[in-house]
């Protein structure tokens, strides 16, 4: 005979309207609908005291408590702010009778990475790939890999735009095997390199960020075919990119053992190419000049000729 | 705390057993030697709903004191290395639990610890998970049915050899078949700390409409017996059991 609590825990669905009462602390969140789904529970915007907050919710109790543990970890981090706020974990017994865990983060506005380029253009890729790398860079020397890093747990915020990762159920402490992940992003699925956490398996997955921006069904691998070839070809594919290729081509190599190594190059290219903007304006002039002068000698010449005519 | 090994038995099936003893019975007899039994039930392309022969599976899970989930082949990497995480994660807390119980009283269990005490315990049982040695013994069912499925069944467990080997922790799979020409199950590949050269070895081929999924955990949880004989003088293993059951 099996009893209730052996039988496999159900997934659990909120439905708007629905009050969360947590058991400990005794906080009541009103569910206003579902944000987000992942391998590990549910994200839900829900309203605690009318101000909008994010509650996620899952049936694996474990993993819902070692998220918490990342974001505290993350918390201590100091002077920056890596990742959403936690506000508040607890447990709920939910109308099944079954005890789930969740815990209750900031809300936080702002569009999704790909959707911000789409609307704004591509002279932003720059700046949001520097401002990536920046908070890579941070969270890589308090000892975490970000891990599942994707397009989907990247947001833009705006005014002025800024980069924030959302979703720490991939977040890995160096040197371990990174916990959770997605294909496309992930190194270990190209053949291109192993899962343990290092700085070089996130800035693998922010070469195939920009990447998926530019094939948004994104694509699999190939039987028989080498994965680099692939990704090199797709790379080249996506001409809003090309300024960008030869630093995405290190990352998708693993060339780059830090994130400050990419950003460097980055800020460089940008550099370079505001430069040659500038090169850009100079030349124009000169180009006009040489029209003008040959212009201005021929109206001086014809005056001349003018006069030379009036003169008996 | 100190890292030993966790043993489980991963049976990838897409039906119903049909043939000797209810494999919930054998999965429930493996738990009790430590032995952890996951199950995944992998579906058809075009299957809308989950068809009555896969009930089985968490039924299965649920008695081998392990992780069960239904999923469509494409799918399958992911779960296969999640599954095993998940399952690892749920022994090592059970362990830990026990340790609880006999430290703090018999109805002391992590689920009634408040929130910020159940933090720090999840990093021990994080850290055990990382450091600790793992063996798999993998259960193919090659039944006809699967004929479709074995391409991605061996590019799942590929994967799920680059996973954990990230780990610290050492690892040991091997591989069989079911039901086998002459036994309920057939070896692939002996026990191995990777899976990269499976694709030589890895059947194409499947074998009648038999599924025999109970005798064919049965003879997978002798696997591991047979090699903790030839492992005898080996160090002394960190045993689930040991802490009394």
């Amino acid at each position: 005979m099996k009893n209730h609590s052996t039988l496999k825990k159900p997934a659990i669905k909120l439905h708007a309207g629905q009050n969360v009462i947590g058991k400990w602390h005794h906080q009541s969140y009103t569910v206003v609908r579902k944000i987000g789904e992942g391998a590990i529970g549910a994200v839900y915007l829900c309203t605690q005291r009318g101000r909008p907050v994010a509650l996620k919710i899952s049936e694996q109790d474990a993993a819902v408590t070692v998220e918490v543990n990342v974001l505290k970890a993350l918390k201590k981090v100091q002077g920056y702010r890596l990742g959403p706020s936690l506000l508040d974990v607890d447990d709920w017994t939910a109308p099944n009778g079954r005890v789930y865990s969740f815990y209750v983060m900031e809300y936080m506005k702002g569009d999704r990475l790909g959707a911000f380029i789409q609307a704004e253009g591509k002279k932003w890729l720059g700046v949001l790939m520097i401002q990536l790398l920046d908070d890579l860079e941070q969270l890589h020397q308090a000892g975490w890999t970000f891990g599942d890093l994707k397009t989907d747990n990247i947001l833009v915020e705006s005014n002025p735009p800024r980069i924030r990762l959302v979703d720490v159920g991939g977040t890995t402490r160096m040197g371990r095997s990174i916990k959770e992940y997605t294909e496309f992003f992930d190194r270990g699925y190209w053949g291109l390199g192993t899962r343990k956490a290092e700085p070089s398996y996130d800035l693998f997955a922010v070469a195939m960020v920009f990447l998926h921006i530019y094939y948004p069904r994104r694509f699999d691998r190939v039987a028989g075919e080498a994965s680099g070839k692939l990704l090199e070809k797709k790379l080249y594919r996506a001409k809003d990119l090309d300024l960008l290729h030869p630093i995405l081509k290190r990352a998708l190599k693993g060339k780059y053992l830090t994130a400050s190594e990419m950003k460097k190059d980055v800020i460089d290219k940008m550099k370079q190419l505001q430069r040659r903007s500038h090169y850009h304006k100079k030349t124009r002039q000169k180009k006009n000049y040489p029209v003008l002068e040959s212009f201005s000698i021929s109206i001086v010449a014809s005056i001349y000729w003018i006069i030379s005519l009036l003169l008996p | 705390m100190k890292a030993g090994t966790l043993k489980q038995i991963l049976l990838l099936t897409d039906g119903c057993s049909n043939k000797g003893e209810d494999p919930a019975v054998v999965a429930g007899l493996a738990n009790q030697q430590g032995i952890t039994v996951n199950v995944i039930g992998i579906l058809d392309d075009d299957q809308t709903e989950e068809p009555e022969g896969l009930r089985e599976v968490e039924d299965i899970a649920v008695s081998g004191g392990g992780v069960s989930q239904i999923v469509y082949s494409e799918r399958l990497s992911q779960t296969v290395q999640m599954v095993t995480r998940q399952a690892m994660t749920q022994t090592l807390q059970g362990f830990v639990n026990k340790e609880l119980r006999s430290i703090l009283g018999k109805n002391q269990s992590m689920e009634e610890l408040e929130p910020e005490k159940r933090g720090e315990i999840m990093e021990v049982v994080e850290d055990l998970g990382e450091t600790s040695d793992l063996e798999v013994v993998v259960l193919v069912d090659s039944s006809a049915s699967m004929r479709d499925k074995l391409e991605t069944v061996k590019e799942a467990l590929v994967d799920l050899s680059i996973s954990l080997n990230a780990r610290i922790g050492k690892n040991r799979f091997c591989i069989y078949r079911f039901p086998g020409r002459r036994n309920d199950i057939e070896l692939v590949l002996d026990w191995s700390p990777k899976l990269d050269a499976i694709s030589q070895v890895f059947p194409k081929l499947t074998s009648g409409g038999i599924t025999p999924t109970g005798p064919a955990l049965r003879a997978a949880m002798y696997q591991f017996s047979k090699k903790q004989l030839r492992r005898k003088w080996d160090e002394e293993p960190f045993d689930i059991e040991e802490t009394g059951y």
